[in-house]
């Protein structure tokens, strides 16, 4: 069967995979499709060998960390049909205690983006044949790319003369870790009544804080 | 005599042991610290170890805005840091929803291409060097050098170029530029055939890398190999052509596939692709269209240096673009582009902020050392400095 479009595709894959499939989605001319963390064997194995599909390279895995999530990590696989020339990218949501099945066997590319997964998320593969830290320090603790790791870490190492050895410590920070947001006081502070600004629309918080004319005189009205 | 010494032999075991290769062995092209299983000197398993020049890049970039996260790029593939920039200047486009003019699409292919020269320069000679060739990289280094003087001509640094941004690249080449690469594009081809008579029929270089770590096709897909290494074994893919990005579909270049996917068809392939490169060179330059090098959005990009003296307008702009940064709407991208080690993505999830959600760097080198166990395995140990060279590995991708 020959494929035009994505779309097509798309459909395609939506109608015979069913039961696996939570979400298909186009966006930016790339097709989607989250899928249920059960099947994703299944539909990895579907996508690789079905002739229609054909996406006979795995070339990327990656997580990434929405906290505020019930199943915070989604894992991303990017497949490449090189027949059709033809993108997927393929999602599955995992939570911090839950495995997700590894591909290894289906793609051997999957071995090292598993394990990178692994040690920057601690997201756990079933079944993975090799399944170490691969990116950070031997002995490193914690999962560096989870949005509640901090940006600066907890160690830091010198080599220490007097013992000759490389020596880890907390990390001592000369001036405080500062994250601008950048955001406009016209834009952001809606919430606070700003001195010249009565005009504007009453405000929930600070309504009731004194005026810059009260301010000036000394005296405050009635409270 | 005789009898003593075969009685020798067969008392004689060699227990299985392990060699730690590197991270200081200057064939191991960087910080790798490889752990080979030997058996005799035959390989049996390779453990590459990887990381020790992991900088947390993917966490750096979520704490800066769109327009600071570019420099990071340069330091992945610092051999031909342009090529990297390419992928996400053309991700954050695509979120943007903008395309860059078409005089920048010539200027970021002529420079894509240029860094793809250096890169297959660097990686050429110096694995010439590992495989005891010594000359190549002394002629090759020069040319190379000469190269690096374009970059710095044209953004003013040889390696931290921070030259494409999203929307185009960062300002027009200066006069002359254009000239002086059109005749560097002819004049390292002697360069290549210098090298080609170095190596290509060289006795001791064949020996050393044909039929050393081949690739099937099949291994090389399912490994996820990209580039050089896939087309090598006999896959004709190149993005350029398959999913042409910017001004590559003007082009009029080759593709060179390999037959037999060992060492000695990588190099065949590298050195052919020098050639189709200067070929596309020569051809942004003649094709290249006059016009601006950068969308006329100034939310985007920079107004110009003259505007900000008279127009208060333009100067807020420019506070803002380089303070607070764009905005770019919610959404996200795989984009990736033929860096000349091979497939080079980048992965963009935006929320809507000034700053990246999430920013994945798939670096080729990344899939092609993973295979490296399974190239290796059943090749002497001088065979896998051979291997090593082939992969064209640089740590800074690698690592992030």
């Amino acid at each position: 069967m020959a494929v035009e479009s994505i779309e097509t595709l798309g459909d395609y894959i939506e109608t015979t995979m069913q039961p696996a499939i939570l979400g298909m989605a186009i966006g930016h001319g790339e097709l989607m499709f989250t899928v249920r963390r059960e099947h994703l064997r299944r539909f990895m194995a579907f996508l690789l060998n079905d002739a229609t599909c054909d996406f006979k390279q795995l070339m990327d895995i990656c997580g990434a960390d929405y906290p505020d999530d019930d199943e915070r990590f989604e894992i991303v696989y990017n497949l490449l049909s090189l027949r059709h020339n033809f993108r997927i990218r393929v999602k599955v949501r995992t939570g911090e205690n839950t495995p997700v099945d590894s591909i290894t066997d289906i793609y051997s590319a999957a071995g090292w983006f598993e394990r990178e997964v692994w040690d920057m998320y601690g997201v756990f593969f079933n079944d993975h044949p090799d399944l170490r830290r691969i990116l950070t320090d031997y002995g490193f603790e914690g999962h560096p790319l989870r949005k509640d790791f901090p940006l600066t870490g907890f160690v830091e190492l010198r080599y220490d003369e007097t013992q000759k050895r490389v020596v880890y410590e907390p990390v001592k920070l000369t001036q405080d870790f500062r994250n601008f947001d950048f955001e406009s006081p016209w834009e952001g502070m809606t919430n606070i009544q700003l001195p010249g600004d009565e005009k504007a629309v009453k405000p929930d918080v600070g309504a009731d804080l004194p005026s810059l004319d009260e301010l000036k005189s000394g005296e405050k009205k009635s409270a | 005599m005789t009898t003593e010494n075969t009685d020798l032999a067969s008392q004689t075991k060699i227990k299985p042991y392990t060699i730690n290769f590197g991270p200081q062995h200057p064939a191991a092209h960087g910080v790798l610290r490889l752990i080979l299983e030997m058996d005799g000197e035959v390989v049996e398993r390779a453990d590459p170890h990887i990381g020790l020049l992991h900088r947390g890049t993917e966490k750096l970039i979520e704490y800066k805005t769109y327009v600071q996260a570019v420099p990071y790029f340069d330091r992945l593939d610092y051999v031909a840091p342009m090529n990297q920039e390419h992928a996400f200047a053309l991700g954050v486009e695509k979120l943007l929803g903008v395309t860059a003019p078409p005089r920048a699409q010539y200027i970021r292919v002529l420079f894509a291409e240029l860094g793809r020269v250096l890169n297959h320069i660097l990686n050429l000679t110096t694995y010439a060097l590992d495989v005891g060739a010594l000359t190549p990289s002394l002629w090759g280094f020069e040319e190379r050098e000469i190269g690096m003087e374009f970059y710095e001509r044209v953004c003013g640094a040889r390696l931290h170029a921070n030259y494409f941004r999203p929307g185009g690249v960062h300002q027009d080449m200066p006069a002359g530029l254009a000239e002086d690469m059109h005749a560097y594009a002819s004049s390292v081809l002697d360069f290549i055939n210098d090298m080609e008579g170095l190596l290509t029929e060289n006795r001791i270089f064949k020996q050393r890398t044909v039929d050393i770590g081949i690739v099937s096709r099949k291994e090389a897909l399912d490994w996820g190999f990209s580039g050089p290494m896939l087309r090598a074994s006999g896959v004709p893919w190149d993005l350029r052509k398959s999913q042409p990005y910017d001004a590559y579909e003007d082009m009029d270049f080759d593709i060179p596939t390999g037959t037999t996917g060992d060492c000695y068809a990588r190099y065949l392939v590298r050195v052919e692709e020098m050639r189709q490169s200067c070929k596309i060179m020569k051809q942004a330059i003649e094709k290249m269209p006059s016009g601006p090098v950068m969308v006329d959005d100034h939310k985007i990009t920079p107004p110009s240096r003259a505007d900000m003296k008279n127009s208060m307008e333009a100067l807020i702009h420019h506070f803002k673009l380089y303070t607070e940064g764009y905005h770019v709407p919610k959404g996200e991208t795989y984009t990736a582009v033929e860096a000349p080690k091979g497939e080079f993505g980048v992965y963009i999830v935006a929320d809507g902020t000034n700053k990246p959600y999430r920013c994945h760097i798939r670096a080729p080198g990344f899939a092609h050392l993973q295979g490296m166990d399974f190239m290796s395995r059943g090749h002497m140990l001088a065979d896998a400095v051979s291997i090593i060279g082939s992969l064209d590995i640089v740590f800074g991708e690698i690592d992030r």
